[in-house]
């Protein structure tokens, strides 16, 4: 027995990109469901929204910066939507965060001027739309920056941290805080819920008052509160009266799960539905058109019919997109075809890690619609689109949110115009 | 002992696993305990020191609760509540499985003995003295949500009742919580259903064996298991349907017996697996088809709805909220704590107690800021600890839905 459901657009994917295509179809009208075989890469992502960072040079002022950045970038996401398409979809974002379940939470800045923020090893690295909980620790400031490590949290380096900060040329240094959490070592996210706490946070603020000096400015990691960070991080300003900063952590990031959290919270209020667990196995067709798609659950598969699909899969790392030991890729739910793969004798890979891979700019072909060109009715979003480097070019997050919002307006416009005609 | 090559290929999605920690932020035990790791460590990482038929000594793999959300939230597929499971068994193997655990996994030894004496069974269990006798010899929390017999069992009233013999037939699968606790849930399921045109079968049938399978008891657990599926195959293999209201239950026909005892290759339980629905999970198709019966009157109610962790582990979302929204005058307000704790048997025991009402903290706060009445919940032992925790009725949502039609 197969089961059979209706859906106006399913949406497979529930990262930023998926959940942001999803939100914006569920508020345009269309009944909308999310498949995901897990939870996506929110929980391990720092939660700022980097828009464009580096063009290859550090960029200051994103909105500036990318009308020369796509004219040089033709294939990029950013030159297929267009620049102008981004500042609507952070618009949103920062709105779904606001109304969102964690009160008083909210996120500054835009594409005017990049936040220039330490990362979790100190490293600066400039970011769009951040989490006002972060936004204290800006490069720009000379203020001299206390970095706080706690014994218990094992994977924040604070020394390391506070060394590179000040290879940057602030002054920085590192304390290390000594909290009971009734276990030898916790990570962030058992932190952040311990930050929740009032009576936990007074008890650490006692602990951290007496190591700080007059003038600095404090940087934590990203534990200030998972279900209510704003009350948290206020609280830690307000009693230790100065400025107080987070910083990203490894994995898993509180930031990440607020993100993941308050995008839920939208696309539940905006009436779509969260199916977890179903990994999304292949397509029903007729002719150019996905008419569904099978997702295997429990005992059976369900088949997800839909007038329109959003593939927001990912890349090579979220499996999106498979390379064979043959050295074929595919994009691993409807084969599509890719744009970008390096032609035979062409580069792979190049020998410097973190310099241009060639491999990295390969995803699903697609018009500037965002539609997959050889299907009538899938749109692609987030990292599984082809020609960014988002990890170079700083600007991951951006592309999710703005190609998200952008495949769903697509939908949305092709919805409304079939509805007048 | 479990067939080597089926323990190889669940060991092979380990290598799947990226570290990536999303599982670790799903877990509701290492969340309030040290005793257990984190489904990360417990599972993956451990597995890899786990060789087949060489001795380990870890004995906070018994602390996992097999609640199957790390599985669930894994984005690369690694079967980490299954693993922690075998590895379970194993420990349990070589220590031995105390004489409580034998006993509370067994639902229909419980209900047989405890129905006909209802009333006296019923007052030990309130009583004091006994529970903390019972808690000192068999290490049964005194405070645990244990039911209440109804003194009466659903196949009694089944056997009786003249069904209406008309409609699409249907499989009823009730399991023990309606058998021997719940017998009124039974009978509005069997009215929801007959409601909405289907002619109700009600098979001879027992316990799943998922709470043998929690307590490590596989074998045992396969002998209930198999025998459940011989009885309902041959329904199975006309095509017919079959549905059950315990959420687990169905998940362990479904899916957990194949996946965790190795039954992958049981004819029937494949067929039976193939066609069993959760009730929430009927009724939406139903209602997506446009066969769903829609005259509901209004039930002017706040409820909150907890999915617990095994209807999640359908993988089919939550079917239920979309039913409720049906219904004129019900303010749902969904709830997104994870667990309510006691997972089956897990928090019935001494040991675990605790951590099974801490897990279930953040629901129950969930359940009083709400400010609803009632608790809609899928699962039994999840209303028993919901009612435990919050002092709050908690019913199974088509309980709702047969109130909404006024059957």
């Amino acid at each position: 027995m197969t089961s059979s459901l209706h859906y106006d657009a399913v949406v497979v994917g529930v990262g930023v990109a998926g959940l942001t295509a999803a939100i914006r179809l569920a508020e345009g009208g269309a009944r909308v469901c999310v498949l995901a075989k897990g939870v996506g890469s929110t929980h391990l992502a720092p939660g700022t929204v980097d828009v464009l960072g580096y063009r290859p040079e550090r960029v200051e002022h994103p909105a500036a910066a990318l009308p020369e950045f796509v004219g040089a970038h033709p294939d990029h996401p950013y030159a297929l939507i267009g620049p102008d398409a981004i500042a609507p979809a952070l618009d949103r974002f920062a709105a779904h965060i606001e109304r969102g379940p964690q009160p008083g939470y909210r996120y500054t800045g835009g594409l005017d001027r990049n936040h220039l923020l330490p990362t979790a090893v100190g490293a600066i690295r400039p970011s769009a739309l951040v989490p006002e909980t972060m936004a204290a620790g800006d490069a720009r400031s000379s203020v001299p920056v206390c970095v706080v490590g706690m014994r218990v949290l094992r994977d924040f380096h604070a020394s390391l941290c506070a060394g590179n900060i000040r290879r940057a040329g602030i002054p920085a240094r590192a304390v290390e805080v000594e909290i009971d959490v009734g276990r030898v070592e916790a990570n962030s996210l058992g932190l952040a819920r311990r930050f929740d706490d009032e009576s936990f946070r007074a008890a650490f603020v006692g602990r951290l008052a007496l190591l700080l000096r007059p003038g600095e400015r404090v940087a934590l990691p990203a534990v200030l509160g998972l279900r209510d960070p704003h009350g948290a991080w206020s609280d830690l300003q307000r009693r230790l009266g100065r400025a107080v900063f987070e910083v990203p952590t490894l994995p898993p990031s509180a930031p990440g799960m607020r993100v993941y959290n308050a995008l839920v919270a939208a696309l539940r209020a905006a009436g779509g539905r969260l199916v977890l667990g179903a990994e999304v196995l292949d397509v029903e067709r007729e002719g150019d058109r996905v008419t569904g798609v099978r997702a295997h659950t429990s005992g059976h598969d369900t088949i997800y019919h839909a007038g329109w699909i959003v593939l927001a899969t990912g890349g090579f790392a979220s499996g999106g997109i498979e390379l064979g030991s043959d050295w074929a890729a595919s994009e691993t739910i409807l084969g599509l075809s890719l744009q970008g793969m390096p032609r035979p004798g062409e580069a792979r890979f190049t020998a410097d890690y973190f310099g241009h891979q060639p491999m990295a700019g390969v995803g699903v072909a697609v018009d500037s619609s965002l539609r997959a060109r050889e299907t009538e009715n899938v749109y692609v979003a987030g990292a599984a689109l082809p020609g960014a480097v988002p990890w170079r070019e700083g600007s991951g997050q951006g592309i999710a949110l703005a190609t998200g919002h952008f495949a769903a307006q697509a939908v949305l416009e092709r919805e409304g115009a079939a509805a007048t005609a | 002992m479990i067939d080597d090559l089926f323990h190889e290929q669940l060991r092979s999605s380990l290598d799947h696993c990226v570290k990536c920690t999303i599982c670790e932020t799903a877990c509701p035990v290492a969340n309030v305990t040290p005793l257990f790791p984190g489904p990360k460590y417990a599972g993956p990482q451990a597995e890899r020191f786990r060789a087949h038929g060489q001795p380990a000594d870890e004995s906070s793999v018994d602390y996992c609760s097999g609640c199957g959300l790390c599985t669930m939230s894994c984005p690369q597929g690694v079967k980490i509540a299954e693993l922690n499971a075998h590895a379970r068994y194993a420990v349990k193997q070589r220590k031995g499985v105390p004489l409580r655990d034998r006993l509370i996994a067994r639902p229909t030894v419980l209900g047989r003995l405890g129905t006909p004496v209802a009333p006296i069974a019923n007052a030990m269990l309130k009583a004091r003295p006994a529970r903390v006798l019972a808690e000192r010899v068999l290490g049964i929390h005194r405070d645990a949500p244990i039911p209440r017999f109804a003194g009466r069992r659903f196949r009694t009233w089944a056997r009786r009742r003249q069904a209406p013999g008309v409609g699409t037939k249907i499989v009823y699968f009730h399991g023990c919580g309606t058998e021997y606790y719940e017998p009124d849930v039974g009978e509005k399921v069997v009215a929801v259903l007959e409601h909405n045109g289907y002619s109700v079968e009600i098979p001879e049938q027992d316990c799943c064996g998922l709470p043998l399978q929690s307590n490590g008891l596989f074998e045992d657990a396969r002998k209930y298991v198999q025998r459940l599926a011989r009885a309902l195959a041959p329904h199975a293999r006309d095509g017919t349907l079959i549905v059950g209201n315990a959420t687990s239950c169905t998940l362990m026909l479904k899916r957990e017996a194949r996946e965790i005892l190795g039954l992958e290759d049981d004819p029937d339980l494949a067929l039976v697996s193939r066609q069993t629905y959760d009730i929430c999970e009927l009724l939406l198709e139903l209602h997506d088809r446009g066969q769903l019966r829609t005259d509901f009157e209004p039930v002017e109610e706040v409820v909150a709805y907890h999915a617990p962790c095994q209807q999640q582990g359908h993988w089919i979302g939550k079917p239920a909220l979309e039913l409720l929204a049906l219904v004129p005058g019900l303010d749902v307000r969904e709830l997104d704590a994870r667990c309510c704790g006691i997972a089956g048997t897990y928090g019935f025991k001494r040991e675990k107690y605790q951590i099974a009402m801490d897990a279930g903290a953040e629901l129950f706060n969930q359940v009083e800021a709400s400010g609803a009445r009632v608790v809609a919940c899928d699962s039994e032992t999840c209303r028993w600890q919901i009612e435990h925790g919050t002092r709050r009725p908690s019913v199974h949502p088509i309980e709702l839905l047969h109130q909404a039609y006024r059957l």
